[in-house]
């Protein structure tokens, strides 16, 4: 079917969410949704799928204006979204869990026709090539299969209009592909896609139509076949930006970091980390590569002293610190850009200045005695809002309320306001956009050319080749394989990554 | 925004939650006034009228319960009658008397969620404190000047309140043990204790068969504010204004109020930053309890004079609710302690003049708590816009974490 949204504007207070956007896309067609965080992407999604109601302007769906009251209304209409997060209950069976909410019943009683749904689950994933094993527990899936239960979902309930919301954050190389052999099948048998992503060459790649959103506005269309990435980026950002921060060979110097044999336990006491070891030195930037849940995780917080280590290593500067307290580790100067810094890098409901000071609060000049100095506290947070570039209305404005770049900066302005030898950063640019991305990669660099070691934890192809001056792939809590920079390619981190090891053949 | 338009924001919830708890108790009073409805097929507007009348009534004798009668007061204080004077402003002293352990018990519970602890447990450490200042007295009685009793009892109160308050705090910290489960036991513990206590007949008041202490006021007493006859209002109250301010100051000012503060928020992100998450759990409960047994303390040598079992009649509990309907603030504690203390005197005149019954006030102060805990419902009835939910609203993005 053909979606065409025309004028929409939602304003909340303060902010102008949308303005006046105008999209459309044809029925068969996958229309490629870009913009950076804050750009009303969700908003405008939000509008389509029934959860808000715009301030103004319309939806036609095939030439015909519709309302959505709420999303009842617009699955019914035949809208259906693939959420970042997967809305399944891990407990239930494929079929239960895409029939769930749109059960056909039998009967007096009204039982769940399990058959009936299995059998169109079956012909939907035959149809659209979307491989699922119908009776298998969505808990024992693999992410990206479970992605697939989505997309089933929203078919079963004749979607004629998909939209994903950055459907390959959670993927592998691999995986990605195959989502995008999927949304091409889809389209050709006649399903509107909207794909919204801020992975440039993903859209280069999968769509027929780009449109760029930027502070609520449509900032331009692009055509896929000849845009390229760096129009694009431009285009979203609204300045030029650079894509690859450009940076000069590395210098290594002593090693700084060093990793033996190392072995940590996850959560539920299995083991995450498998023997690893490693060395960074001062002044070279060390990518962990590797598809998420692979013991990167782990790994981090073993060194950083959050995690009590198995056996094994480590030492910092020459000092052991396996068993160290975060804040003997911390105190050695090392910086930790924490993997969720939703969670752990900031707490929402302080302000920026506190969190500015969040891991130095009990030092000078902050605190004399236990006591609070606030006025330092208050020149020092200003300052750092100022060297860092925060976008904040103020120094007393929750965290929580900045948008993901700002908090980014917020955790990366504290971390590096002191001197450092060695910077921790877990998937620092997560979540960020174009912009942010570049930001958080010149401090990193940065702090590399000023003699500091660096590890970085990072997922993203495009990262790991943008600043690693060395590569270690991480599998299944090995490293499977340590490249150079200047050795790597998509297609060997891709194999790497998916789990073969230069010993060849699929480890798993 | 300036400081005074965010003072208004912030008190908007709690007075209008009060206002509309009032209002709601005017209808319960309108519609249980049977003598007036019962006319309303003859003489509706008198009906109607008398039951509102009665509702004014009520109101006027619980304000003038709360906080005396201005006239009455003034002529007092011309004449410049002691007994007079003390008679007058005896119910605005009364409220201040009730406000003061809920000042306690409510600063106790604040500091606790503040750092993510729910402190069920204050009533128990309101009592053990009580029963550590009763025995310090009694041991001391006679022994040692009266000034040096007086601190020694305060100090013990204190001291086993806080052991009372840091027991499920290293529990919580060591072991994981939640504690709102042993705050809970503790205080059965607590009760039955002060209860094992009272049977001795060293503590026990001569010649009672109840479990009632002895009268300590002869051996002990905070000083009053005011030296009038039939006054019982003590320096204890400024000791809790004072208490207000510190734990404002420890809260705002200092790194350990930092810590408390910032695990109360995310324990995994104090964790992240090198705090210990443990530590600040056990400082917490202990100063928790330590506020809570100090309150115990000042009244068992202070306003009530001795112990008994039905001391805290609930303190420790209400506490929660007006820590809650504080925002946790320091300064909000206390004007909610005010509150509370003016209804529970209010609410005794009123039982006693228009015949209400004094449940009423419970049935107020439950809608207050109620109302407070769901704000949506106070910004629908009165329209008021929510600021902060609406910016949170507006960002989205800033909220949507991978990509």
């Amino acid at each position: 079917m053909r979606l065409e949204l025309r004028d929409i504007t939602k304003q909340f207070p303060g902010v102008l969410a949308n303005d006046r956007i105008s999209i459309s896309a044809d029925r068969g067609k996958v229309l490629g949704m870009l913009g950076e965080n804050g750009a009303g992407k969700t908003t405008l999604m939000n509008i389509l799928s029934g959860l808000y109601k715009p301030d103004s302007g319309q939806i036609f769906i095939d030439g015909e204006e519709r309302t959505f009251d709420d999303p009842v209304a617009a699955i019914r209409a035949g809208v259906g979204m693939v959420h970042q997060h997967f809305m399944l209950v891990p407990v239930f069976d494929v079929v239960e869990a895409v029939a769930l909410g749109a059960e056909t019943v039998t009967g007096f009683l009204g039982t769940f026709d399990r058959a009936a749904a299995r059998k169109r689950i079956v012909e939907l994933s035959e149809q659209y090539k979307l491989e699922v094993d119908p009776d298998a527990k969505i808990e024992n899936l693999p992410v990206g299969v479970r992605q697939r239960v989505e997309i089933l979902k929203a078919l079963y309930r004749h979607s004629d209009i998909l939209v994903l919301d950055e459907p390959s954050a959670v993927l592998t190389p691999y995986e990605t592909e195959e989502l995008f052999a999927i949304i091409r099948s889809l389209a050709a048998g006649g399903t509107t896609v909207i794909f919204i992503t801020h992975k440039l060459n993903e859209v280069l790649e999968v769509a027929d139509d780009i449109v760029v959103l930027r502070r609520g506005r449509v900032a331009g269309t692009a055509d896929p076949k000849s845009a390229t990435r760096q129009q694009l980026a431009n285009l979203m950002v609204g300045r030029d930006v650079e894509l690859i921060v450009p940076k000069g060979p590395a210098k290594p110097g002593d090693v700084v970091l060093h990793v033996e044999n190392l072995q940590v336990r996850d959560d539920r006491l299995e083991m995450a980390v498998k023997g690893v070891d490693l060395e960074v030195r001062a002044g070279e930037i060390v990518v962990i590569a590797g598809v998420q849940g692979n013991g990167q995780t782990e790994l981090v917080e073993a060194i950083t002293g959050l995690r009590p280590i198995d056996s094994g290593q480590i030492t910092i500067g020459g000092h052991h610190t396996e068993k160290s307290s975060p804040r003997h580790v911390s105190d050695l100067g090392v910086a930790h850009i924490p993997e969720d810094r939703g969670r752990d890098g900031l707490i929402d409901y302080m302000t920026v200045a506190e969190n500015y000071i969040l891991d130095s609060y009990h030092k000078a000049p902050y605190s004399r005695n236990g006591i609070f100095d606030l006025k330092a506290v208050r020149e020092r947070a200003a300052q750092g809002v100022k060297d860092f570039d925060i976008r904040t209305p103020s120094i007393d404005t929750y965290a929580g309320s900045l948008s993901g770049g700002n908090q980014q900066k917020v955790v990366v302005a504290r971390e590096f306001s002191v001197p450092v030898q060695l910077v921790l950063a877990a998937q620092p640019t997560r979540g960020l956009d174009v912009g942010s991305i570049e930001y958080i990669h010149r401090r990193l660099i940065e702090q590399r050319d000023g003699g500091a070691a660096i590890l970085l934890v990072s997922t993203e192809l495009d990262e790991v080749l943008a600043v690693g001056d060395r590569i270690a792939v991480m599998f299944d809590g090995k490293i499977v394989g340590i490249l150079a920079g200047e050795d790597a390619t998509y297609e060997n981190l891709g194999l790497l990554m998916g789990g073969a090891s230069f010993g060849g053949g699929l480890a798993a | 925004m300036s400081r005074v338009t965010s003072l208004f924001r912030r008190a908007a919830i709690p007075v209008l939650s009060v206002v509309t708890g009032l209002l709601f108790g005017g209808i319960v009073i309108v519609l249980t006034d049977f003598d007036h409805l019962s006319q309303i097929g003859t003489d509706p507007v008198g009906a109607i009228g008398g039951a509102i009348g009665g509702v004014v009534d009520a109101y006027g004798a619980m304000l003038s319960g709360a906080f005396g009668d201005p006239t009455r007061i003034l002529t007092a204080l011309q004449t410049g009658d002691g007994a007079d004077i003390a008679k007058a402003i005896r119910p605005i002293t009364e409220t201040l008397v009730a406000a003061m352990p809920l000042i306690f018990a409510g600063l106790a519970v604040a500091i606790s969620f503040r750092a993510g602890m729910f402190n069920i447990g204050a009533d128990g450490q309101l009592l053990l404190g009580a029963l550590g200042a009763t025995i310090t007295a009694i041991v001391l009685a006679d022994k040692v000047p009266a000034p040096v009793i007086l601190v020694a009892s305060i100090g013990a109160a204190t001291v086993v309140g806080g052991a009372w308050g840091f027991l499920p705090g290293f529990l919580k910290a060591r072991t994981g043990a939640h504690e709102v489960i042993t705050t809970i036991m503790l205080t059965y513990v607590a009760k039955l204790l002060v209860f094992f206590a009272l049977r001795s007949p060293y503590l026990r008041a001569a010649g009672s068969t109840s479990p009632i202490s002895k009268d300590l006021t002869p051996i002990v007493d905070v000083p009053n504010i005011i030296n009038l006859p039939g006054l019982r209002l003590d320096y204890g109250f400024v000791v809790a204004l004072l208490m207000a301010v510190a734990v404002s100051w420890l809260l705002f000012k200092t790194t350990k109020g930092f810590e408390l503060r910032a695990a109360g928020f995310s324990l995994s992100a104090a964790r992240y930053a090198g705090m210990s998450a443990g530590g600040s759990m056990i400082v917490a409960m202990t100063l928790s309890g330590a506020l809570a047994g100090m309150g115990g303390g000042l009244m068992v040598i202070g306003t009530v004079g001795q112990l008994s079992l039905d001391l805290s009649n609930g303190i420790g509990f209400n506490a929660i609710a007006l820590a809650l309907l504080a925002g946790l603030r320091p300064s909000g504690v206390v004007l909610a302690a005010l509150l509370f203390g003016a209804l529970t005197q209010g609410g005794k005149l009123m039982g006693v003049e228009s015949g209400i019954p004094f449940d009423l006030l419970f049935f107020i102060m439950a809608l207050v708590i109620m109302f407070v805990a769901a704000p949506g419902l106070i910004r629908g009835m009165w329209r008021i816009k929510s600021k902060p939910a609406a910016e949170i609203e507006a960002t989205p993005a800033s909220k949507a974490t991978p990509a």
